[in-house]
């Protein structure tokens, strides 16, 4: 026998059981197309993430007029970069400063920015971050690393209708003599949410 | 309804575990999870208010004990058996075991959404104080804040009211506001030198 022939898959969990219960009754019923989960899966794990918001960051930060026309319509001026769709058709940029830190949660599911961040990570669709932001923010983003100055207002947005939220981050010091590319490297998908500094 | 995704300033839950960085879908079955909320959202021409109410009336031990995939898959499931694409039986029969769904809905169809809402009813900096309220269906409005009192910072147009497009064909559109809590103002042991902002549909203000 091949090598192949040997091979034994892990056996599949219950969920898993389930997924393919309602795959296998619901294309006998002929409603998931020819390669519709294939291209699912591509769209998701390729056309977008946190690369894109990067490119939005680092071009504010290079250029003041951007930046003007993202802070006054952000989905217009994301769009400038070529960014758009599902999930970020109604784009409000927050500025941080060195007096008001911004950060964004959605209590109710897990609506967050797809076309500039991609797909929420697992932490910010689970409960204790949904439950606790918006009532212990102080805390919780000391213990996510990112402890502030006391003196510092926070923010908390709550995307509970149809806004979706990109939070700016302010630039570090000592990056003047950056290229916009070498800036956008600096820009962590965090700090677009507002749980970390940079 | 007042169910367990209502989450916003609930205790007692621990350390928030976060990484940097993780793949879109680690274990791949969420993928197809994904793709299968899709197919049914496409096939039954579900809002986004039915696609959300789906998972909200899961059963709350098990929403707390499952991950975001798996209450795609349980909303997906349930629609798929409410809208007659599969049954329950037949779930149960493929999956070789049990297979829950969500509970069914307590509100009843709209028939009647009534007219859209065209001009905003307030401004920027006017106060606005959250209807007190306990609708039995699907809705936007965050527990946190009803009854409580806020500003209007923001005015972001007219969008499909969640309440109305969850329960039935009938739409309405209103007006849309982010509206600014003082986080004093919302909990005992409030946060000093915090804002909370909450976007909101028209109906669910009143004048403060």
């Amino acid at each position: 026998m091949s090598e192949k022939g040997h091979h034994h898959p892990a056996p599949l969990s219950p969920v898993e059981h389930r997924v393919a219960a309602l795959e296998a009754l619901l294309t006998e019923r002929g409603l998931v197309p020819e390669g519709f989960i294939e291209e699912i899966t591509r769209r998701y794990e390729s056309e977008i993430g946190p690369l894109n918001g990067a490119k939005v960051v680092a071009r504010a930060w290079a250029d003041p007029g951007y930046k003007e026309r993202l802070l006054a319509d952000g989905t217009a001026a994301i769009a400038e970069l070529g960014f758009g769709g599902p999930e970020g058709d109604h784009m409000v940029v927050v500025a941080n400063t060195p007096a008001v830190h911004n950060v964004v949660v959605c209590t109710l599911c897990s609506c967050y920015p797809w076309p500039v961040l991609g797909l929420p990570p697992s932490w910010y669709k689970d409960p204790p971050y949904r439950a606790r932001m918006v009532r212990e923010p102080w805390a919780l983003l000391a213990e996510m690393g990112c402890p502030l100055p006391g003196d510092v207002e926070i923010r908390v947005w709550d995307s509970s209708a149809e806004v979706r939220y990109l939070v700016l981050p302010q630039r570090p010091p000592g990056t003047e003599g950056m290229t916009e590319a070498e800036l956008a490297g600096l820009v962590t998908r965090d700090s677009m949410i507002g749980v970390a500094r940079l | 309804m007042d169910g367990i995704h209502d989450l916003g300033g609930m205790q007692g839950f621990g350390a928030v575990d976060h990484s940097p960085a993780e793949p879109a879908f680690p274990g791949g079955w969420e993928a197809v999870a994904r793709a299968l909320m899709e197919a049914v959202a496409g096939a039954v021409e579900a809002s986004g208010g039915e696609f959300r109410h789906a998972i909200e009336r899961m059963d709350p031990g098990h929403y707390l004990t499952s991950s975001y995939y798996e209450h795609w898959l349980t909303g997906a499931a349930t629609l798929a058996v409410e809208h007659g694409l599969v049954t329950h039986a037949e779930l149960e029969a493929r999956a070789g075991g049990r297979f829950p769904l969500s509970g069914p809905v307590l509100a009843p169809c709209v028939a009647d959404a009534g007219p859209d809402v065209g001009e905003p009813r307030f401004g920027t900096g006017d106060r606005v104080r959250v209807r007190d309220w306990h609708p039995p269906g699907h809705t936007r409005c965050p527990g946190y804040v009803r009854g409580k009192t806020g500003t209007v910072v923001r005015l972001d147009g007219s969008y499909s009211v969640p309440d109305i497009e969850a329960h039935g064909t009938a739409r309405r559109s209103e007006p849309t506001y982010s509206v600014r809590f003082d986080a004093a103002g919302l909990w005992q042991d409030g946060q000093h030198g915090v804002s909370v902002h909450v976007d909101l549909w028209d109906s669910y203000l009143e004048p403060a």
